[in-house]
C-alpha cells in the first residue's frame, strides 16, 4: 500500500487534476478527473477510480455468479444472474461435446427454478453473458441458506484477500458461497447462518466505514443472540 | 401592478425576490426502486424513482449502442386544488419529454447498452415550477440508482412579476406573473441541459433573470448534494479519508 488518497465523492464531483490513467467510475476531461457514480474514490498510482456504494451487477468475465435458471430451449438454459442481462448457459457445456437435442432432454440437469453457481465465461455488452458450470464449485445448488446484498457491497464483504469473508466463516462454521452478482449461499449450523446473515447486514450497512472488519469481528466474538432470519 | 410584490418588496408568501422557497430533498425513499428521492420545493411535494438499467420491453424499442431513457411526469389526481385527471394530460406528456431531454445529457447512456432506464416523476402536491423540482429529484434518483452520470442535474425557475424579476415563483407567480423561465443546469460540467421560456423579456431582464436561475440552481445542488453524501456517508459534510 503505497500512498493511496481517498475520498468520498458523488456523481460530477472534481477528484483530482493531473496526470494520471483512468481505471473505473470516472470521467477525463483535460487532465481533471471527475467521479461518475456515489462512492469512494482512490487515487493511486496506478491511477484514479471510484468504488461505487450503489448500483446493480454488470457482468463481467470470470466472475463467480449465483442465478437461477428462468427457461430453457432445445440447445440452452436462460438464467436469471441479478443483472439487466439475462445469461445464456448453452446445453453443449454441460452434456459435452456429442449433445443431441433430439436424445438429451435438458430438465433432466436443470429444470426452471434451479439454483445454479457459474462463472461468466464470455461477455461484451452487446450479446447476452455465458455462462459455464464446469469447474469446481460450479453447478447445481443443492442446499443452503441464500443471502440477498448489494452487488455493490460484494467487494466489502470480502474484504481485502478474502480477510472479511475468512473471519466470518471462522468464526461461523459457515461456508459461504459468494456470488459477484449479490446472491450468498450459506451452509453450515443454522446458529452460525444466523450468525452470518447478521454480520453480513452489518457490512452492507456500514460499508462506507473504515475498520469495518474489528466492528465485525467484535460482532462476531460477541456472537450471543441470535436476530430474525431474513429470507 | 403591486398586486404580487408589496410596497416593502415582498411578495405573496412573503419572500425576498431572489429568496428560495424552504427545500427539503431526501434519498432512498422507496424501498422497491432502484434509486429514489424526494424533493418538497415550498409546498410542492415530489417523489421520483429509477428502475434499472433492465431488460426493454417492448423488445423492438432497444438500442443496441446505448441504454433509454424513459421519464413519465406525472401529477396525482389530489395535486391540484381541483381534482386533475389521473390520465396523462398534453401538458404533462410534453413535461416528461422535456425532462427526459434535460436528464439524458447527464447520463452515461453507451455504458448499459440494450437496457432501459425507467424513471417516475410523481408529484403530490404541485405549487409551481415542479418541472424543476421534478428535475432535481429525478437526478438524485438516477445517482442513488448508480447509474453512471457525468454530472447532477439540478433545476430552478426565475421569472417576471410584477415588473420584476424574481426567483423561484410559486403557482399565483406562475399564473398571474408576467414571465416564466425554468431552467436546468450541470453545475461541475456548466452547461444548460433544460430552458424554456414563457413569456417576454428585454435582453438587459434576461440576463438579470438566467444568473438569479443559475444561482438559484446553485444553493439547491448544494442541498441535493448534503441529501447523498447523508445517505451514503452518514454525515451532511463529506468526509476525507487519507
Amino acid at each position: 500500500m503505497v500512498n493511496i488518497k481517498r475520498k468520498y465523492v458523488i456523481p460530477g464531483d472534481l477528484i483530482c487534476e493531473g496526470n494520471y490513467s483512468p481505471l473505473a467510475n470516472v470521467m477525463k476531461i483535460g487532465n481533471r478527473f471527475y467521479s461518475t457514480r456515489v462512492g469512494m474514490a482512490e487515487i493511486s498510482r496506478e491511477g484514479v477510480k471510484v468504488i461505487p456504494l450503489s448500483g446493480i451487477y454488470i457482468p463481467r468475465v470470470d466472475d463467480i455468479v449465483i442465478g437461477k435458471i428462468i427457461d430453457y430451449s432445445a440447445f440452452a438454459w436462460e438464467v436469471d444472474i441479478n443483472s439487466c442481462f439475462s445469461a445464456y448457459l448453452p446445453a453443449q457445456s454441460v452434456f459435452g461435446k456429442d449433445f443431441s437435442p433430439a436424445k438429451d432432454s435438458l430438465v433432466k440437469k436443470f429444470d426452471i427454478g434451479d439454483l445454479i453457481v457459474g462463472k461468466i465465461v464470455a461477455f461484451d455488452r452487446t450479446r447476452d453473458p455465458l455462462l459455464s458450470v464446469s469447474g469446481p464449485g460450479l453447478g447445481k445448488v443443492s442446499k443452503g441458506e441464500i443471502i440477498r446484498i448489494a452487488p455493490s457491497k460484494v467487494p466489502r464483504l470480502i474484504g481485502k484477500k478474502g480477510s472479511m469473508i475468512k473471519a466470518i466463516e471462522n468464526y461461523t462454521k459457515c461456508k459461504l458461497n459468494i456470488g459477484q452478482n449479490g446472491l450468498i449461499i450459506a451452509t453450515g449450523p443454522p446458529e452460525g447462518i444466523l450468525l452470518a446473515i447478521k454480520a453480513i447486514r452489518l457490512i452492507e450497512e456500514e460499508a462506507h466505514i473504515a475498520d469495518l472488519t474489528k466492528k465485525v469481528q467484535k460482532l462476531l466474538e460477541e456472537g450471543g443472540s441470535v436476530g430474525k432470519v431474513d429470507r | 401592478m403591486g398586486r404580487l410584490i408589496d410596497e416593502n418588496g415582498l411578495r405573496v408568501d412573503g419572500r425576498r425576490v431572489n429568496e428560495l422557497r424552504p427545500i427539503k430533498i431526501e434519498v432512498g425513499v422507496l424501498k422497491n426502486a432502484d434509486g429514489s428521492a424526494s424533493i418538497e420545493l415550498g409546498k410542492n411535494k415530489i417523489v421520483a424513482a429509477v428502475y434499472g438499467p433492465k431488460e426493454v420491453h417492448p423488445k423492438h424499442m432497444a438500442r443496441p449502442d446505448r441504454s433509454i431513457l424513459r421519464c413519465r411526469y406525472h401529477m396525482s389526481p389530489f395535486s391540484t386544488e381541483t381534482r386533475k385527471s389521473p390520465a396523462p394530460s398534453r401538458r404533462e406528456i410534453e413535461i416528461s419529454k422535456v425532462i427526459r431531454e434535460a436528464l439524458e445529457p447527464a447520463l452515461i447512456l453507451e455504458d448499459y447498452p440494450r437496457t432501459a432506464i425507467d424513471v417516475y416523476i410523481e408529484v403530490l402536491q404541485a405549487d409551481g415550477g415542479s418541472r424543476v423540482a421534478g428535475i432535481t429529484a429525478a437526478a438524485t434518483a438516477l445517482a442513488d440508482a448508480g447509474i453512471n452520470m457525468r454530472d447532477l442535474v439540478t433545476g430552478c425557475a426565475a421569472g417576471k412579476v410584477d415588473g420584476q424579476i424574481v426567483l423561484d415563483l410559486n403557482d399565483i407567480e406562475d399564473k398571474e406573473g408576467e414571465v416564466d423561465m425554468p431552467i436546468a443546469v450541470m453545475l461541475n460540467l456548466n452547461q444548460v441541459t433544460l430552458f424554456q421560456l414563457e413569456g417576454i423579456l428585454t435582453p438587459e431582464e434576461f440576463k438579470r433573470a438566467f444568473e438569479m436561475a443559475l444561482e438559484g440552481c446553485k444553493k439547491i445542488y448544494q442541498i441535493q448534494r448534503e441529501a447523498l453524501i447523508k445517505k451514503y456517508f452518514g454525515s451532511a459534510e463529506p468526509i476525507q479519508v487519507e
